[in-house]
């Protein structure tokens, strides 16, 4: 027995203690250049107050994190983007659910039906944005001309920029290109659910809910749990599909929290203080990231 | 004896409704897809007809003749360089790790959660600090300065992906290959890659196509050289006036790759993208 975690050196064969670290140093490297970095540039020059106008170098204290809990329209971005996620999010999931049950009998061609759905989510989230832009247009988009269609009179409502539009909008765009995401996989899952228990409680009697919460729904959560995880973090910090829709308006009235420090760091040119949003922000996820990646049990 | 079932149990039925709701669904998800495809073959005319016209009369490519003429498709060539030459390192700087993780289990389960929750930071918490860095080494609007970006970001997905895929490999084979006296980089590359060439394959097309979906960091770190076709795409977006069909052909020309890759790796998509949460 060689060295207890060296699992791969046979007797005879020498050890090489330092080849395992070889092989992590250069992505750990560039892990820590974008991924440890930022954290703590972010905190320094958060306690600066480094504006547009001059740079200052000099401690700051807590000026820049005191300001944060005054800031009412960083707590707006964060509610948006909060609200964004736990609607979008169920609506994803529950219609990916439905989609996989349609398709999980066998059907002729329902690969070819798979392979289409899929489409929309791999499209890049700007370019799915930008078709929804035009598929909103007021006058030359086809929206409002089906919808037309479907009142009997001639419609223009303004998608990206009527108040109670925005959101739908929003929601239409993000439900359009994610759900099948959440429907290929959930269809995977619900395949590899074991038939004989299934079969087994229905012959005693148990009716299609009761199956599907005490069975189905236990087998296919760890996968399930996953894609929640994937979405959630996704929608957290949700910025493409809102920046070609409506650019966080009308006013900030979409602004998400990833909109929101764009904005700060580079319209307004306040550094110091987009860093402490960004350190905020990176802190608030890691937190729910790393309580949630061991709470689910992904790492192993 | 063998009353026939109420008729929406009926097999036909069942199926006919079920071909029905599939053509439905199918219908409404790619009705925009097809919509954005559709105007980029129109003419102005029929882009600003009003109402809009459902198919072109004829197709005609001038739209994407002025992308190639005005020099606008050269974006299109900046994103395949970008996230070509960032998949690459990735995937051979990411496999290697993956495998010392698998392997030796270097930095166990703390050093797996880390570097996946590198991957779950919101992309604008790190390109801002990323782009002080930049202004500071005067990497903003460079091909590197982007690539080593693109890579990092990659890194925790390729690391995640091959841990799996490595997870899978027979141990015996490594081993007798160094008992005949390979060394060890030589079984890395002799024995392990060849045996996880198609997870490696499918891991990187999945890399590509995150970093050739960007659209945060390439706006946050391109001005005027290294301008990425996601970002070219939202130049034409105007107060007043839109180039729909400008929008439309650059978004076609971004998008055909994808559907391609797509349509070439149907057997490794659903692993690709939950993570490897699901085993296909």
């Amino acid at each position: 027995m060689v060295g207890a975690d060296d699992i791969t050196t046979p007797a005879g064969v020498a050890p090489d203690r330092l080849f395992k670290y070889w092989l992590i140093v250069p992505a750990i490297f560039l892990l820590l250049l974008v991924g440890l970095f930022p954290l703590i540039y972010s905190l320094i020059v958060s306690f600066q107050n480094i504006t547009m106008m001059e740079v200052d170098t000099s401690f700051a204290g807590f000026v820049n994190y005191a300001q944060l809990f005054k800031d009412a329209r960083l707590w707006e971005a964060l509610l948006h983007t909060g609200l964004i996620t736990i609607i979008a999010l169920p609506l994803e999931l529950v219609l990916g659910l439905l989609m996989a049950q349609l398709f999980l009998e066998r059907m002729p061609g329902r690969q070819i039906f798979v392979s289409l759905l899929v489409l929309p989510t791999v499209i890049a989230p700007i370019v799915a944005g930008a078709t929804w832009r035009l598929m909103f247009d007021h006058r030359y988009g086809p929206i409002n001309q089906i919808i037309g269609w479907l009142a009997g009179e001639p419609t223009t409502l303004l998608w990206n920029v009527n108040p109670n539009l925005v959101y739908p909008a929003i929601f239409i765009c993000e439900v359009w290109q994610w759900t099948p995401f959440m429907f290929l996989i959930l269809l995977a899952a619900l395949s590899n659910v074991d038939k004989s228990l299934t079969e087994a409680a229905e012959i005693d009697g148990a009716g299609y809910w009761r199956t599907f919460f005490k069975i189905v729904l236990p087998s296919i959560w760890p996968v399930m749990a996953i894609a929640i995880l994937i979405r959630g973090l996704d929608l957290a910090r949700i910025f493409d599909v809102i920046w070609a829709l409506t650019r966080g308006g009308p006013g900030t009235m979409t602004e998400t929290i990833s909109i929101y420090t764009y904005v700060q760091g580079f319209q307004q040119f306040e550094t110091s203080y987009t860093a402490a949003i960004a350190f905020l922000v990176i802190a608030m996820l890691t937190i729910i990231v790393v309580w949630a990646i061991r709470r689910m049990g992904l790492a192993k | 004896m063998n009353a026939r079932p109420p008729f929406f149990r009926r097999p036909g039925i069942v199926l006919a409704l079920r071909y029905a709701a599939a053509v439905a669904l199918t219908v409404g998800f790619l009705f925009p897809v097809y919509w954005l495809f559709i105007i980029s073959f129109k003419t102005p005319e029929e882009i600003f007809a009003f109402p809009p016209v459902w198919y072109p009369k004829s197709v005609q490519f001038a739209n994407y003749a002025v992308l190639f003429k005005d020099g606008d498709a050269v974006t299109v060539w900046n994103s395949l360089v970008l996230a070509g030459v960032s998949t690459v390192i990735a995937m051979v700087l990411g496999t290697i790790c993956a495998y010392s993780l698998v392997r030796f289990k270097t930095g166990g389960e703390n050093l797996a959660v880390w570097i996946i929750s590198q991957r779950m930071m919101p992309p604008i918490a790190i390109a801002f600090p990323v782009f002080l860095l930049y202004v500071f080494f005067g990497w903003v609007d460079s091909y590197h300065g982007l690539i080593i970006l693109y890579t990092a970001f990659s890194l925790p997905y390729v690391i995640w992906m091959m841990r799996g895929y490595i997870e899978d490999l027979p141990l015996e084979l490594e081993e007798s290959a160094l008992v005949d006296g390979l060394t060890r980089w030589e079984v890395l590359w002799k024995v392990v890659f060849p045996m996880v060439r198609s997870g490696l394959f499918a891991t990187a097309v999945f890399t590509f196509v995150f970093a050739w979906n960007d659209f945060l960091f390439a706006l946050v770190l391109t001005r005027t050289e290294v301008i990425t076709y996601t970002v070219q795409v939202t130049h034409y977006f105007g107060g007043q006036s839109n180039f729909w069909a400008k929008i439309a052909a650059m978004s076609v020309l971004g998008t055909i790759p994808v559907f391609f890759t797509v349509a070439v790796l149907q057997r490794y998509l659903v692993r690709g993208i939950s993570m490897g949460a699901v085993k296909g």
